[in-house]
């Protein structure tokens, strides 16, 4: 195969990003996935099987068979996990990654957020770090992100936001039921609600239309396309460059090194199951931070006997994402009015400035309520089976609103991924083994978001809640998983530097949610598209031929 | 419930006529049953299993699991996606059957529904990871979509009050009152 300038591996929301970026620049691009390229028909509304209810399976990917993951219990015993199962820790395998069906949320994080440490100071045990860039080094490519791949909003009812030099481009949604209920009890408690940021066409844009707010919106393709990935808008732009091929179920196998110590191209098993390579001047890990820590580890060669990157152990470490914490309030009027796609309303008052916490998160409600979810959230005391479940579904189903949000995390060093010594995929490569826990500190921040959440509902009008509250064992990296090749300029404690290059290796650069420091208290989306205009951006800038300065 | 018609929703004199619509849909299945022509389970698995899956989501005047199609769906995700649990139902539903005819001397379909909820409820004790099992298999084929085989005629949709068949295209406007909400 023809030798290109760059391939970049993972068609998710930052390698849909990069391969445009780099396209349109110029450069000849080779964009691998794993997975498919789906549409809303393959999921088709079924609430057991899409992204997010997968009881019956990942409508996009990874399948069930051939693709097992090892996690370590809280004793160090290993167990195998199905890819349908909360542990594996999944986020998609498709063209679009997890935007192709996500809830969207296009959140900013805050300037505190990139300065954990400086703000807090770092807890004994954990591995809290400040970013090497700050808010207003991302600003232009937030802003970027919101213009190019689509963001509806208002940012006007919150102080509690970094500076922005433009408004976001679409108007939010008209508010649903749950948000007049909602909007005014926060501005009694002296918060300051507004509406969530969502890529989610409110009006026509970017030659799509609007949202028609249908049931069936986070864990599933949006049937109208009204929903912003990088499947519809910038990996169809690369392609149109004609300097972008994308090849589909596609699996990088490892990275290939030469006898100098700089990469050469990609190894990768094709949609047949043969190995393939593919020669390049870089390459580009965009594979999410389970999947692209294993690459690298799994890219073992003479020089790099731990792995690519992976000099100083680094490799895998801080492996975080979010705990979503919150309540459920009941009340004695009907709150449900079957509008998609349900969440709506946001603050993000507690993000920051508790005395005693280390950060916070934002709070919002809950995406539009399908029967299948509200079969375990009914009030303490109901039967969980029998009459008494069945009337109860039938009394609180239209009565009920879920506040939650994703805490901050505070990493450690120990909550990880590593390659399991024994078990390996349909592809013979072994898997990713997940193993370790956020800093307790956490835990306590977390609780505290649960009964935030709870006081919200009860100033609307809740006549009785349940809190959801957890401490789980095992680091919740899942969807929004970040952290395993940070961003630093000290190669003994990162992996790549404020560019997103590998410090080992310079023609290598991973440009994903793996090189965040630390993840915002916020769905990180936005934050990992940033980074991808970001650093494709230096990229582009620093190119020269077939090679680049660095 | 209000007997005015509602665009979307079923007054009880409707639900009663569509029920009895669907009548030749369940009469199929039921003889389907009788000739023991399931995917995984045998006739008596099956009997047994809709005994238990009727007292998870008994029938008030909203149709009972198995008459809502959670058989069928429990039965082609056993051969599917759950194939990984068809043993834990072979050993399952014939401890119940010995529990039912060890107390009662009689197969459970075949007992009272008073005596089906005292077996249920002692399967629930004895084997609490087998009854967790199915009762979580019987809300997914009561509550989730109907393309399983489940939630026939999107039953407990319509017993929640959601508009079924969904209103797509309406954007933000109410079509009960033709105004924006």
């Amino acid at each position: 195969m023809n030798r290109v300038n760059a391939v970049v591996i993972g068609a998710g929301a930052a390698g849909g990003i990069v391969a445009k970026e780099l396209a349109v620049a110029g450069l000849s691009v080779v964009l691998l996935e794993r997975g498919k390229w789906y549409t809303a028909y393959d999921c088709r509304k079924d609430d057991l099987r899409n992204q997010r209810t997968t009881l019956l399976g990942n409508a996009f990917g990874p399948e069930d068979e051939g693709n097992p993951r090892v996690w370590l219990d809280a004793k160090g015993v290993p167990h195998t996990a199905l890819p349908s199962e909360g542990v594996y820790q999944n986020n998609a395998a498709c063209v679009g990654g997890g935007t192709l069906s996500y809830g969207a949320q296009a959140w900013r994080y805050l300037p505190q957020d990139f300065r954990m440490r400086s703000t807090y100071g770092a807890p004994p045990g954990s591995s809290l770090e400040d970013w090497p860039i700050s808010y207003d080094d991302l600003e232009p490519f937030y802003e970027k992100a919101e213009y190019e791949i689509g963001v509806s909003g208002d940012y006007s009812g919150t102080p509690f936001h970094g500076p922005r030099k433009r408004p976001l481009p679409m108007p939010p949604l008209p508010p649903g039921r749950e948000f007049s209920i909602l909007e005014p009890a926060a501005r009694r408690l002296g918060l300051h609600p507004f509406h969530i940021p969502m890529a989610r066409n409110s009006v026509p844009y970017n030659g799509r239309g609007p949202c028609m707010r249908c049931r069936w919106c986070c864990g599933f393709a949006c049937e109208v396309d009204a929903k912003n990935g990088s499947q519809n808008t910038v990996i169809p732009i690369a392609l149109n460059t004609g300097n972008c091929e994308l090849r589909t179920e596609c699996m990088a196998k490892e990275i290939l090194t030469d006898d100098h110590g700089r990469v050469r191209g990609v190894a990768y098993f094709d949609a047949k199951g043969r190995l393939q390579q593919q020669l390049s001047d870089i390459v580009v890990v965009s594979g999410c931070a389970t999947e692209s820590a294993r690459l690298l580890l799994n890219s073992k060669s003479r020089l790099f006997p731990a792995g690519l990157g992976n000099r100083h152990d680094q490799v895998g470490r801080n492996l975080q994402g979010h705990l979503y914490t919150g309540a459920v309030g009941y009340f004695d009027f009907e709150t449900y009015d079957d509008v998609g796609p349900g969440a709506s309303i946001a603050i993000t008052d507690y993000n920051h400035g508790t005395p005693g916490l280390c950060g916070g998160g934002m709070l919002a409600n809950e995406f539009i309520r399908l029967p299948i979810h509200m079969i375990d959230r009914l009030p303490p005391g109901t039967p969980n089976w029998g009459l008494g479940h069945k009337q109860a579904m039938r009394h609180w189903h239209k009565r009920s609103i879920v506040i939650m949000g994703p805490t901050q995390q505070i990493p450690t060093a120990d909550a990880r991924v590593t390659l399991d010594p024994a078990v390996t995929d349909k592809w013979g490569l072994p898997v990713v083994r997940i193993s370790g826990n956020v800093h307790p500190a956490t835990f306590e921040v977390s609780d505290m978001q649960a009964k935030r959440a709870e006081a919200w509902l009860k100033e609307a009008g809740a006549i009785g809640t349940s809190l959801m509250s957890y401490r789980p064992d095992l680091v919740s990296a899942g969807q929004h998983q970040a952290g395993t090749c940070r961003m630093g300029n000290d190669p003994q404690s990162s992996v790549v530097n404020r560019n997103c290059q590998l410090h080992d290796v310079d023609n290598v650069f991973v440009i994903d949610s793996s090189v965040h420091v630390t993840n915002g208290g916020f769905n990180p989306v936005l934050t990992i598209m940033a980074i991808a205009y970001y650093a494709s951006g230096g990229l582009v800038r620093n190119w020269k031929g077939t090679g680049f300065r660095s | 419930m209000s007997s005015r018609i509602k665009s979307g929703h079923l007054t009880r004199r409707q639900f009663v006529a569509a029920g009895a619509m669907g009548t030749a849909a369940i009469a199929a299945a039921c003889k389907r049953s009788e000739q023991g022509n399931w995917e995984f389970l045998s006739a008596e698995e099956a009997r047994t299993l809709g005994a238990i899956c009727d007292q998870i989501v008994p029938a008030d005047e909203f149709p009972s699991a198995s008459r809502a199609g959670v058989l069928t769906y429990i039965d082609g995700q056993l051969v599917r996606h759950y194939r990984r649990h068809q043993d834990a139902y072979r050993t399952g539903l014939a401890q119940a059957q010995s529990m039912s005819r060890r107390q009662f001397g009689n197969e459970l379909a075949s007992l009272s529904p008073s005596r089906q909820l005292e077996i249920v409820s002692g399967l629930a004790q004895q084997d609490r990871p087998f009854f967790e099992l199915v009762r979580n298999h019987t809300m997914e084929g009561y509550y989730g979509t109907p393309r399983h085989g489940g939630n026939r005629d999107a039953v407990s949709w319509r017993m929640l009050g959601l508009p079924e068949p969904p209103l797509l295209g309406r954007a933000q406007y109410d079509l009960r009152k033709g105004s924006p909400s």
